[in-house]
């Protein structure tokens, strides 16, 4: 798909929803739910794009959508999906509909990785779409699993003692590709059309299919609110945030930025690094740096490239 | 008439959801509730129903996708027990909330902790207030005729609320009783197809499940169904009424076994019921003037019913089989609340019994009675069959 196909179709995510100015949130969907002109029945984890698009008696979806609770997105797609297969067995329906999951990074790596866990597993007909802002947005910024290593959040804050977050981001989709599911990739709002693309596949093959995006949080992230895709691409061209597939299990490398560019131009451009910068704290900008190259090298060895 | 064979309560349950044959059904498995979905399992490999069995990683997911079910069009049920059912209890309120149609047959179990799989009601006594139907069954024959009820007025328009089915674990789930398992056809016609006004695979209409209200919209939300559950006294008797044309037993939600005459009755729930009736039957032959009055619907609570069939007792003793730390016991407080409008009031008095599947014998019943006829209420809880 190209821009020019994409921007012909009807979008199914009306505009008026409560999404902050310059969320990318909504580019997700409109982007996911772009990728396929066969019918698509949503549901959702309890976040920022669920309370922020169904403000009763206002809604934002043009398509069926549910929401149920934080912890059990993948278990409802799991019942609406397994309904649309009974129905249809029994010849009750005859359309062909495709399921997909929203959930931001707390209701997938977190508190609803067991549900995920869960629906993959059993093999479900589904794709699941994480949009990663890499902490509890909806609620103000606290520490996720998927915040990055260093990032000040309200519940692991930087202080005078501890600078942030002091693990390391968890690796979701490695997770998702131990299920042994068809179809897993990462994506980036600030590489499109690679993103719509990774969508577009997944919607043709068969059994449960993840798509991490990431998302950049212009409100929490502290950052201007026009600059979400380029920030985007910047973690792209870092390598922190490799673009690849992987297809029954084969990783496979979707883009390669030309020279990897230091971390320490892409924390530069957000408030939750900015004590990061301090000559003090220089060791932690090396340490995520080193951990980067690492992560870097371990992707191009399973992709079967070279530096 | 179908001939009675042997059956556990479970086993009955599960012939009444093969019956029901839900187009989907989510298991995970608990202790005393697993023999149900073991014995639906069966019939979908065997290909007996049409089901889809959703074997879920948790009773959270369990009731999340059934909930997800029953709003794309699809009849579902699932089922739990205890620690299963308070981890649903998130989903419980959504479900409730939503206004999904869903059947839960439970197999009531003690809450941990300390652990202990044995009778106890403090797992549904527990989640009383999630806005759930619950029936109480005496035996497996009640556990298979309630499930089938309980779809019914469910998914009645005018009710569009879940229900729980009760029976007492391993007690009624594990004992084997001769069940009349009725014609699978007359179950079909009573049963009928799946109406369910919301569909999500309805593509062209499409709907918003599950959205956010705030102070401008949730108090009315809660309020419609507050409404909806005080109008089951108005759809249950219709459909007792049809159900009871194949069962020949008319569902009502409570039963009154001697009360008529009775100085002495004891109001209890479930299996002690039945253990109940067997001391009226001895006491009454005694010339003594005792009875049972069975509650079978908890939720909606029938208050004017027990008031009614309390009229003219000297003395009654509410047997609950959960405590309710720091207050009165549940049925007991309801009881006491139903005869606050009552001109005579009986002497009232509260018993905590079965905790953990503490056994219940004729002689501790007797001994209540015994007290009541005598006149000892002591006003405060008094336990049956414990070591102080």
């Amino acid at each position: 798909m190209n821009y020019k196909e994409f921007a012909a179709k009807e979008c199914r995510l009306a505009p008026g929803h409560r999404l902050c100015g310059g969320c990318v949130a909504p580019v997700v969907v409109k982007t996911v739910l772009g990728a396929t002109d066969k019918p698509v029945v949503a549901a959702n984890a309890t976040g920022c794009l669920e309370v922020s698009t169904t403000i009763y008696p206002d809604s934002a979806w043009k398509i069926p959508w549910i929401h149920s609770a934080f912890e059990n997105a993948s278990a409802t797609i799991s019942g609406v999906e397994t309904a649309y297969r009974s129905l249809k067995k029994q010849g009750k329906i005859d359309k062909d509909i495709k399921f997909v999951c929203f959930g931001g990074d707390g209701g997938t790596y977190d508190i609803g990785l067991q549900s995920l866990s869960g629906a993959l597993e059993r093999g479900h007909d589904f794709l699941y779409v994480c949009y990663d802002n890499e902490a509890y947005m909806n609620t103000g910024n606290q520490r996720s699993s998927s915040t990055p290593f260093g990032a000040s959040t309200t519940t692991a804050p930087a202080g005078k003692v501890i600078q942030g977050k002091t693990e390391w981001k968890k690796d979701l989709l490695k997770i998702a590709v131990a299920h042994h599911i068809p179809y897993a990739a990462s994506a980036a709002v600030g590489n499109w059309l690679d993103f719509v693309n990774k969508a577009e596949k997944a919607f043709t093959i068969e059994g449960p299919k993840v798509l991490l995006v990431n998302s950049p949080c212009t409100t929490l992230w502290g950052f201007a609110n026009d600059s979400a895709i380029d920030l985007s691409k910047l973690l792209v061209e870092t390598g922190a945030w490799p673009l690849y597939e992987v297809v029954d299990g084969k990783y496979k490398l979707t883009y390669k930025p030309k020279e990897r560019k230091p971390i320490l131009e892409y924390l530069k451009t957000q408030a939750r690094f900015k004590h990061l910068l301090k000559p003090e704290n220089a060791h932690i900008v090396e340490k995520i740096q080193k951990h980067v190259d690492s992560d870097w090298a371990e992707m191009l060895r399973l992709c079967g490239e070279s530096e | 008439m179908n001939k009675a064979k042997p059956l556990t309560g479970a086993g009955a349950v599960a012939q009444a959801m093969r019956q029901i044959n839900p187009d989907v059904v989510a298991a995970y498995p608990i202790t005393p509730q697993t023999p149900i979905v073991e014995g639906f399992a069966k019939f979908v490999a065997d290909g007996i129903v049409k089901t889809e069995m959703i074997r879920v990683e948790s009773e959270h997911s369990a009731l999340s996708a059934v909930v997800g079910s029953a709003f794309a069009g699809a009849r579902t049920m699932t089922a739990t027990s205890s620690a299963g059912l308070a981890l649903m209890y998130e989903i419980l309120g959504v479900a409730s909330g939503l206004r999904a149609p869903i059947v839960m047959p439970i197999a009531n179990r003690a809450l941990s902790s300390p652990l202990n799989i044995h009778c106890d009601h403090s797992d549904t006594m527990g989640c009383r207030d999630m806005g759930w139907l619950q029936i109480y069954a005496e035996d497996a024959q009640e556990s298979y005729e309630n499930t089938l009820l309980a779809m019914r007025l469910a998914e009645h328009p005018d009710i569009l609320t879940p229900i729980m089915p009760c029976m007492d674990g391993f007690i009624t789930s594990h004992g084997v009783e001769n069940v009349i398992i009725h014609s699978d056809e007359a179950v079909r016609d009573f049963i009928g197809e799946y109406k369910f006004p919301y569909n999500l695979l309805d593509v062209e209409h499409p709907i918003t499940v599950g959205a956010i209200e705030l102070t401008d919209y949730l108090f009315e939300t809660k309020r419609q169904q507050v409404e909806s559950i005080s109008k089951v006294p108005d759809v249950l008797p219709k459909i007792a009424c049809e159900l009871a044309r194949i069962t020949e037993n008319e569902f009502d939600v409570v039963e009154e076994y001697h009360t008529d005459d009775a100085d002495a009755i004891i109001v209890v729930m479930s299996s002690a019921a039945g253990t109940t009736k067997t001391v009226v039957d001895k006491m009454r032959k005694e010339g003594k003037k005792v009875g049972l009055l069975k509650l079978r619907m908890f939720r909606p609570f029938p208050y004017e019913r027990i008031a009614k069939g309390l009229v003219g007792a000297k003395a009654v003793a509410v047997l609950d089989r959960a405590a309710s730390y720091g207050a009165d016991a549940p049925i007991f407080t309801d009881v006491k609340c139903s005869l606050y409008a009552s001109s005579e009031k009986p002497k009232i008095q509260s018993y905590v019994f079965g905790i953990g599947g503490r056994e219940l014998y004729d002689d501790h019943i007797e001994k209540v009675f015994d007290d009541l006829l005598a006149g000892k209420v002591t006003g405060k809880e008094e336990y049956i069959n414990l070591r102080e």
